[in-house]
């Protein structure tokens, strides 16, 4: 039987979820508890959360647009960089720019918001940094936009993976050094003091890529998603819509990537590789490519296995099991295997393209595992409903195909798109497996 | 079905957490442990095994210490930061949450960089092994390192250079990296001083085609070719230079002492010369010691890189352990901040690379050098002087 | 004359390495050709085959030893294809790629693993790793083996696709997938033997690149596989000798950049170079046009 919950309790519900969750961290990051793995529990939101937050941005573009970028380290490299560069405090110039002199900036922004507004200036002197962060990748991702998102899907994803690549080098050249600190760590800039702040900033940054999604330009972004023809067709400026997609998608990238360079509290261009980029996109595949929420979730599993709870494997002993192939670099390759594993089996990842709702977990929490004895129905009548499913689909592609190669012969001959064409009922189709 | 198995995997996961790594906190009352934080794979690799190398071996020598009237055994945990900097912050953080009294390390100053804020934020003391950069211990109140710094290396070879009539460097360094980045800088500064001339150039990391860099020296008429690279890019440098016949000196740093570099130079026709911390044979019974103690390892010879060729690191990684020793010992405590107080003024005598004591920066004060040179015949280091500041 | 010998050695480097890129490009481009897939566990493979070739030679002899490699690379991509590729083809593109660049993750780490992250070197072939000298540079022998070599069997494989059963399938099914399907042709087989085509080359293109430049790490293929990748775009996507002209481009253009003193930008420049061509003739120098199937 579905439950279905009244709003109230399902926003009563959300609400103490989010405070219980804020208070947790809160008291975590205080030393409240007692145990030393609190210390990396923290650690694992802090990461998780910007880890969420450009996955989430990702997902937009990828999971949302159907544009298959591989740009998001580019721009979390880009959007660390301008967060760091203006929040160097002046007495750290000089050690910070050794070799360039103490740099052409010679101030911070923080400080001089701080001299003027106290602690108030402070926290605006970190907070506008960082939007301004989000806008410069914001306005570059512009400019990208205008030759790149005439590509289609490979050579899109390969032309944004040549720009983050050439950006990369571009942050770590040696002319530049003044400013960027050419292939030297940027450092001592001013980083948040409590766990708190990446999670609420990574919190609100989501929530308004949710609205978005759920926005109209958020069904124009699906619309040109499943059917860019359709889309057209029925309007919508392609253009506009995939740049907009792209630049708020790298919008959100550059804030988190202001929000690692926080984190980590000193900035290099190296590890802002591909691979990272992979990893990304690999966080959005286990959450579901479509699904925000399955993109938080995704960023904090995968944060959590990746850096705390695989750890184990490296050094021999893991869950009480010692061995001898657990050595240094076993933890990854079990890691890689998993996630082949979710990739092949678990296509639609943890969540789908669904989001989270109180009703489906409920209704997930009645149906877990606790009632074993419905088993072998339901899953024979899950197996049945895919399949029903996916019969569906197919019969509703090859209709699909077949309107539009009728649909272009009506263009062709002049006959106007509007008048209902004869649908044929007889439907072939190809299995292309079989022979 | 999926829900199951998705469930499952996670609390499985979730539970070693806080059942494996809480482990822990619960570990025996006599024991203390100290972080070992060095690179196992990445560009570093090499060095950070060869440094864990002499860490593990001093375990083997001096398993117990005696803190405060009471007889501790000392317990490594070993994390791999991969010898990338964003990797490394997490690495450090989980030495911290393991609750390890003092952390060592690491090889490669980019990461020990990266991770100086985090050991600050925890109050956790660190005492780098054999990273150079200045940038490692400046501004931060828990590292010191017992190795040399990079302004001196970088003048040392210089001087080297400028003494044997060289005129005329081509500098390279990889794109990115603290340490080749910041000691070619010094050695420029330097070198430039004395009335020479540089030629700079970087490389990519990921390049492994050094063709054209070596072809670069040989048309801009150089006299000496420095690049104090890591171990990795060195053999593939090293390669071409035979290949072209590059025709001047190799010049390099510490990185470049290791059996990577004699064993990718032997029997080549050319000429490499560094600056180190240790040579071998300085101190006979501890070349004696290890070798004995490797050839009870066979897991120990692998990851000295096939053969037990010291380098300079694991001297230094030796030296390291037994000053962690010492400070647990004038702490009196295994508390991380009574080991921070009295790091400042402590002074280890009977080191195998010299004695060690740390000036208000937290840097050893060392003024000494080993200037080694490649015999390419057999493969082995030859000691050629011992270089001090100016 | 003078300016020929000073450019000399970069163009040497530039052949040599631009016939290493020709090989592995030959792979993607052929399985783009067909599946319209980017295979980025390619370059992985490539590193594979090195990596086997510095345990083989331990206990077999030389010449045994590049044919066990040649097999391994051959088994390794059939069984990726199989395994991963396979299952998917029906299913968005989107989810292709990802597999493949979860398998070369996988693969990456797996490497890491084995290596224990550390640089192997590669054997040494004394036959190709000869110095000779031409003119006014030195250089090793593979750098002038190379593009004789590859273009060799190039020419073969041309010959291969031109005139033979399996080639005109290959050309069919690259052509249109479905329709040839209909008619007969055994899709599965065709695409096996376009994976088994371009891993031998790869494997063949790892002997040759790692006997130039002898340290393999996990890391090794990534970038040759990217520039690899580059050069079947700039060759136009599908053909051969396309991704073959295009790799030499990339290569002798790549030295002659580190050459003028832009080293910082080698790398990018490939990147830069492909964006460029993307927008100027996205179908390449000798790509059908319309090779889009959406």
């Amino acid at each position: 039987m579905e439950i279905k919950l009244k709003n109230k309790t399902k926003a009563a519900l959300s609400t103490i979820a989010i405070a219980l969750f804020l208070i947790l961290i809160y008291a975590a990051d205080n030393g409240m508890f007692s145990g030393s793995s609190w210390r990396m529990f923290i650690t694992v939101i802090e990461k998780g959360a910007i880890f969420a937050l450009v996955a989430a941005s990702m997902n937009l573009l990828n999971g949302f647009t159907g544009l298959f970028s591989l740009g998001q380290a580019g721009f979390m490299l880009m959007g660390a960089y301008s967060y760091a560069i203006f929040t160097i405090p002046a007495a750290s110039h000089d050690t910070v720019y050794q070799y360039f002199d103490g740099g052409i900036i010679k101030w911070s922004i923080v400080e001089i918001l701080e001299n003027k507004m106290g602690i108030a200036g402070h926290y605006l002197g970190i907070f506008l940094p960082m939007i301004f962060a989000g806008l410069l990748v914001a306005g570059v991702a512009y400019l990208i936009a205008i030759p790149v998102l005439r590509l289609k899907s490979d050579y899109l994803a390969i032309a944004t993976l040549g720009f983050a690549e050439i950006l990369r080098a571009f942050f770590q050249w040696n002319t530049l050094g003044p400013v960027t600190n050419g292939s030297n760590v940027l450092r001592k800039y001013t980083t948040y003091e409590s766990a708190i702040f990446p999670v609420i900033i990574a919190g609100i940054c989501i929530a308004i890529i949710f609205l978005l999604i759920n926005s109209t330009y958020g069904r124009a972004f699906k619309a040109i998603r499943d059917d860019e023809i359709a889309a057209e067709a029925m309007g919508i400026n392609l253009f506009k819509h995939k740049s907009m997609s792209f630049v708020i998608s790298s919008f959100f990238a550059g804030i988190s990537g202001a929000l690692l360079a926080m984190f980590q509290t000193t900035i290099s261009a190296t590890p802002f590789t591909t691979q990272m980029t992979y990893e990304i996109l690999l966080i959005v595949v286990i959450g579901g490519i479509g699904s925000i929420s399955g993109s938080v979730i995704g960023a904090f599993l995968f944060t959590a296995s990746a850096e705390w709870w695989l750890r184990g494997l490296d050094s021999g002993r893991w869950l009480g099991i010692s061995s001898g192939i657990m050595r240094p670099g076993f933890r990854k390759v079990v890691f890689a295997i998993l996630i082949m594993m979710i990739v092949l089996f678990y296509a639609r990842g943890i969540m789908g393209d669904k989001e989270f709702s109180w009703d489906r977990f409920v209704n997930w929490w009645r149906s877990r595992p606790g009632a074993i004895k419905a088993w072998p129905d339901k899953l024979k009548a899950n197996s049945e409903a895919r399949k029903k499913a996916r019969t569906a689909k197919a019969v509703a592609k090859a209709k699909a195909k077949e309107d539009k190669a009728d649909s272009e012969k009506k263009k062709s001959s002049g006959i106007p798109l509007f008048t209902p064409l004869p649908m044929s009922d007889e439907v072939i189709i190809f299995d292309k497996e079989g022979n | 079905m999926k829900k199951i198995t998705v469930l499952s995997l996670i609390l499985m996961l979730a539970m070693t957490a806080f059942v494996g790594c809480g482990g822990g906190s619960g570990a025996d009352e006599d024991t203390v442990r100290i972080g070992v934080f060095e690179p196992a794979s990445g560009d570093n690799g090499a060095g950070g095994k060869q440094e864990v190398l002499g860490i593990q071996y001093a375990n083997s020598v001096q398993p117990t210490v005696e803190i405060d009237g009471k007889e501790y055994k000392v317990e490594l945990v070993i994390v791999d930061n991969e010898s990338d900097n964003s990797k490394a912050v997490t690495a450090a953080e989980s030495l911290v949450s393991q609750d390890v009294s003092i952390v060592l390390g690491s090889y490669g100053s980019g990461v020990s960089i990266a991770a100086a804020d985090t050991f600050a934020k925890a109050g956790m003391p660190a005492v780098g092994v054999s990273c150079t950069n200045p940038q490692v211990t400046a501004d931060c109140d828990v590292y010191f390192r017992i190795c040399f710094l990079d302004p001196f290396q970088g003048t040392v070879l210089a001087n080297y250079a400028y003494e044997n009539g060289m005129r005329k460097a081509y500098c390279l360094s990889k794109l990115g990296d603290d340490y080749s980045v910041g000691l070619v800088n010094y050695f420029v500064e330097a070198f430039k001083e004395l009335g020479g001339e540089v030629v700079e150039e970087q490389f990519p990391d990921k390049n492994s085609d050094f063709t054209s860099y070596v072809a670069n020296a040989k048309k801009a008429g150089c006299d000496v070719f420095f690049s104090p690279v890591s171990t990795e890019a060195a053999a593939l440098i090293i390669d071409q230079a035979e290949a072209q016949s590059l025709g001047m000196p190799i010049l390099a740093g510490d990185t470049w002492d290791s059996n990577v570099i004699t064993g990718a130079a032997k029997g080549k026709n050319v000429e490499i010369v560094v600056t180190t911390f240790y040579q071998e044979g300085g101190n006979p019974e501890f070349d004696e010691g290890i070798k004995a103690w490797f050839d009870e390892n066979p897991e120990a010879v692998t990851n000295n890189g096939g053969n037990t060729d010291l380098a300079a690191v694991t001297a230094l990684g030796y030296d390291a352990y037994f000053v962690a020793l010492e400070a647990f010992k004038a702490a009196g405590s295994t508390d991380p901040a009574d080991i921070l107080k009295v790091l400042p003024t402590l002074e280890v005598t009977g080191l195998v690379c010299g004695d060690v004591s740390f000036n208000e920066t937290g840097d050893a004060n060392k003024s000494e050098a080993f200037v080694k040179k490649c015999n390419t015949e057999d493969g082995t280091w030859e000691f050629i002087k011992k270089q001090t500041a100016n | 004359m003078n300016l020929f010998n000073t450019w000399l050695p970069y163009i040497l480097a530039g052949i040599a390495v631009g016939g290493q890129y020709a090989l592995i490009a030959i792979g993607y481009t052929m399985v783009y050709g067909i599946l319209r897939l980017i295979n980025f566990a390619h370059g992985d493979i490539f590193m594979w085959s090195g990596l086997i070739m510095v345990y083989l030679i331990t206990v077999l002899p030389l010449w045994l030893s590049v044919i066990v490699v040649v097999v391994f690379a051959i088994l390794l991509g059939t069984t990726i294809e199989r395994v991963a590729y396979r299952p998917l083809r029906s299913a968005p593109r989107m989810s292709i790629m990802i597999s493949a660049i979860g398998v070369s993750y996988l693969l990456q780490n797996f490497a890491l693993y084995i290596t224990g992250g550390l640089t192997k070197t590669y054997p040494a072939i004394r036959f190709l790793q000869k110095t000779v000298a031409i003119g006014s540079a030195t250089t090793k022998m593979v750098t002038i083996i190379t593009p004789f070599l590859t273009i060799l069997l190039v020419f073969l494989l041309v010959m291969l696709i031109k005139h033979t059963k399996i080639g005109m399938a290959m050309r069919a099914v690259s052509r249109d997938f479905e329709t040839s399907s209909l008619m007969g042709i055994d899709i599965n087989r065709v695409i096996t033997v376009t994976f088994v085509i371009g891993c031998a080359l790869a494997a063949i293109g790892s002997v040759l690149y790692f006997s130039n430049y002898t340290g393999i790490n996990p890391m090794s293929g990534a970038m040759p596989g990217l520039k690899a990748f580059v050069a079947a775009v700039f060759g136009g996507i599908g053909s051969v000798p396309g991704a073959v002209l295009g790799a030499f481009v990339i290569g002798i253009a790549e030295n002659i950049i580190k050459g003028t003193g832009w080293t910082t930008f080698s790398d990018a420049f490939t990147f830069v170079l492909l964006i460029i061509i993307l927008m100027i003739k996205p179908t390449g120098l000798f790509g059908e046009k319309d090779i889009d199937k959406v």
